[in-house]
């Protein structure tokens, strides 16, 4: 007969404290930082690799612990730069990434074998292409990540600095010579 | 009572005009020379496929093909574009990159034409009436022959006429106000061509449907002046007024002139089309009368050879795709005097790292300039003497946004109103401190324009990287699918076996 007052009532115990438990992981639900997907949304999305993170959503992360500075990006460039710095408030210097060359990837058509492993890995599809066939960069979609140098067998994929043209030439910085400003 | 003030700013004749300068004309070298028109042929011609605004033109002819004079080498592409034509007969050479005429001097796409000293017209030369063709054939002509402006922008005069006849604009506002210094080609071609002007005009409005055509001429050119009012009596047929305006610098921008002739200002991100005017170089009536009335394309332009380095300088009416260094050595210059080259107008123009460049529609001038001439271009610090803010005559405050440029902030320069800065060059000339205000608003201009265009790949690099992960996701569910289903299939298979082995 006792025993099954105990059973009962710490059943009950056991029963009420997990519905508790229950509504509050439902309702006092700690969330993720909102800053973090919102980064994630300006990044470029491709996962490249470049910032030295795995990804753009651990890039994200290491920005919003201020781990990273927010020209960790290069195919985001100048642009995403000038936003995150905005985003996140934090002061921003552009001259690192001034002296950036921007590349592009080409095949040298004497070498390709047609191996296709290239055109797995790119993560814009920019390279073109069907195994045994030529493999081909579209030039606009490249974003210079570089891992399809990594895996070519033949090193037929070389990065090569983008040629300037009449339309891509920009007007230089004015240099003054403003004593001490 | 401030609303009234700037409102008197903009009104009509003889009334105050916003900012601008009084750089020394230094018109007196070339402005009592005639034309020369006997420029000999260069052994080769360097034609730019992209000397417009817009999509460059597509070569239609192959290498080694006999051209003759005028005949079409490259054909337009797209909306906003324009042809190229054969300046002289001869053989095209090749289809090469070669040094253009910017301020970089980075080869582009140039079609080289070796003149076979003939000058044989095409045999479809003719002449017609035309006040025979309809509105809408008159700009298709005026397209296909390569007509673009020549007053320095180089825009296509066809999609400009298409635009004031569809906007059904009332005035046509021709620009002989030529307020650059040194430069006297439109001057020049006043007083030797004035009828062919006014003839070119009337064709214009022709083509526009409109009946009002004001001709805007600076007053320090009073032989212009009175030629262009002969030739408007004579042939004008009373539609055709001329218009004396003050010399100020830049009284030839489209804007200021339109405000001043016709009392109306157009709005900051607005053309003139929308108060109701067209506005045309004079140089590009007379491609239009030559264009329409004899069939000629665009294959020649007038051009001002001068400065302090040119012995005789003069203007030439010089084939398109001559070199500028060939133009130079023509009038006499002097290499070793020269410490700038400069294409177009002292003020706008762009200063060329070497004159081994073609000369394009654009080019209204080309200088050769000593170190009297230049600027030694020794900035000093801004004293905030506010002359820039009193000389531009968009009326924007050039020297706050030049000091947010420096300061790397791009972003507010645009809030000063950089977006509506015309480079004319006022602020630069005004500065006591002589810092290069204009050279910051081109590096803010096409520094913005980059990143536009950074963050624009981006997005295309974001909406690549998705449909990617996306299609790599299908495609894995596809093929779970597939070997569910010949899984399934196996077992169907098994199954009537295993009954029939129990049977």
């Amino acid at each position: 007969m006792y025993i099954l007052f105990a059973v009962l009532s710490l059943g009950a115990l056991g029963l009420g404290l997990g519905f508790l438990l229950g509504a509050a992981s439902r309702y006092f639900k700690v969330e993720d930082n909102p800053l973090i997907d919102e980064i994630e949304r300006m990044m470029p999305g491709s996962q490249c690799g470049q910032c030295a993170y795995p990804g753009c959503r651990p890039a994200a992360e290491a920005l919003v612990a201020g781990e990273a500075p927010p020209t960790l990006c290069p195919p985001g460039g100048k642009a995403l730069a000038e936003q995150l710095a905005n985003k996140l408030s934090l002061e921003l210097d552009l001259s690192g990434i001034q002296d950036h060359v921007p590349l592009v990837a080409r095949v040298d058509e004497d070498d390709c074998i047609g191996c296709a492993r290239c055109i797995k890995l790119c993560p814009t599809d920019a390279l073109v292409g069907a195994p045994k066939m030529i493999h081909a960069v579209v030039a606009d979609a490249c974003i210079a990540c570089a891992k399809c140098v990594e895996v070519c067998p033949t090193e037929c994929l070389k990065m090569h600095p983008v040629k300037t043209t009449l339309r891509s030439w920009r007007w230089p910085k004015p240099e003054t010579a403003l004593a001490g400003a | 009572m401030t609303l009234l003030d700037i409102h008197a700013l903009w009104a009509g004749n003889g009334q105050k005009i916003r900012g601008g300068v009084h750089p020394e004309p230094r018109k007196e070298a070339t402005t009592d020379r005639a034309i020369d028109r006997e420029f000999p042929l260069p052994p080769m011609l360097y034609l730019g496929l992209q000397q417009h605004v817009g999509q460059p033109a597509e070569p239609v002819v192959n290498v080694g093909d006999r051209v003759r004079k005028g005949q079409l080498l490259a054909a337009s592409q797209g909306l906003i574009s324009a042809p190229i034509h054969a300046p002289t007969s001869g053989v095209v050479a090749d289809v090469m990159d070669y040094p253009s005429a910017h301020p970089s001097a980075l080869p582009s796409p140039t079609l080289l034409l070796e003149p076979d000293g003939e000058d044989r017209w095409m045999d479809s030369l003719a002449e017609v009436d035309p006040f025979s063709l309809s509105p809408e054939e008159v700009s298709v002509r005026v397209g296909a022959a390569g007509v673009v402006g020549l007053g320095g922008a180089a825009f296509p005069s066809a999609v400009k006429l298409n635009l004031g006849r569809r906007t059904k604009i009332q005035t046509l506002l021709i620009n002989g106000g030529e307020c650059e210094p040194y430069l006297t080609c439109d001057d020049r071609l006043m007083r030797e061509r004035g009828r062919d002007i006014v003839d070119g005009i009337l064709i214009m409005m022709h083509g526009l449907g409109c009946q009002q055509a004001i001709i805007g001429i600076e007053d320090n050119k009073p032989a212009a002046l009175a030629a262009m009012r002969t030739a408007a009596e004579d042939t004008g047929q009373g539609m055709v007024s001329i218009a004396a305006v003050p010399s100020l610098y830049p009284m030839g921008w489209d804007k200021q002139l339109i405000g001043y002739l016709t009392g109306k200002e157009v709005p900051a991100d607005g053309r003139a089309t929308d108060v109701g005017v067209l506005m045309h170089n004079v140089g590009t009536a007379y491609a239009v009368q030559q264009a329409i009335r004899y069939g000629k394309p665009l294959i020649s332009r007038i051009v001002t050879v001068s400065g302090g380095a040119v012995g005789a300088p003069r203007n030439i009416e010089a084939p398109i795709g001559t070199l500028l260094s060939g133009l130079l050595a023509h009038c006499g210059y002097r290499p070793d005097d020269t410490v700038r080259y400069v294409m177009g107008g002292p003020m706008m123009g762009d200063a060329l790292p070497h004159p081994n460049v073609p000369l394009v529609k654009g080019a209204c001038g080309i200088l050769a300039l000593t170190r009297e001439e230049v600027s030694q271009a020794n900035a000093k610090s801004c004293i905030r003497c506010s002359r820039c803010v009193t000389a531009c005559p968009v009326g924007l405050l050039p020297l706050e946004m030049m000091t947010r440029i420096r300061a790397g902030q791009l972003e507010a320069s645009l809030k000063f109103g950089l977006k509506d800065c015309i480079n004319c060059g006022s602020c630069s000339y005004a500065c006591p401190s002589e810092i290069p205000l204009v050279h910051y608003f081109k590096y803010a201009s096409s520094e913005l324009l980059a990143r536009d265009q950074a963050s624009h790949k981006a997005e295309q690099t974001r909406r690549l990287a998705e449909e990617r992960l996306a299609r790599v996701a299908r495609q894995k569910a596809e093929a779970a699918a597939a070997a569910a289903q010949r899984k399934a299939a196996a077992q169907a298979r098994a199954k009537p076996r295993a009954s029939e082995a129990a049977a």
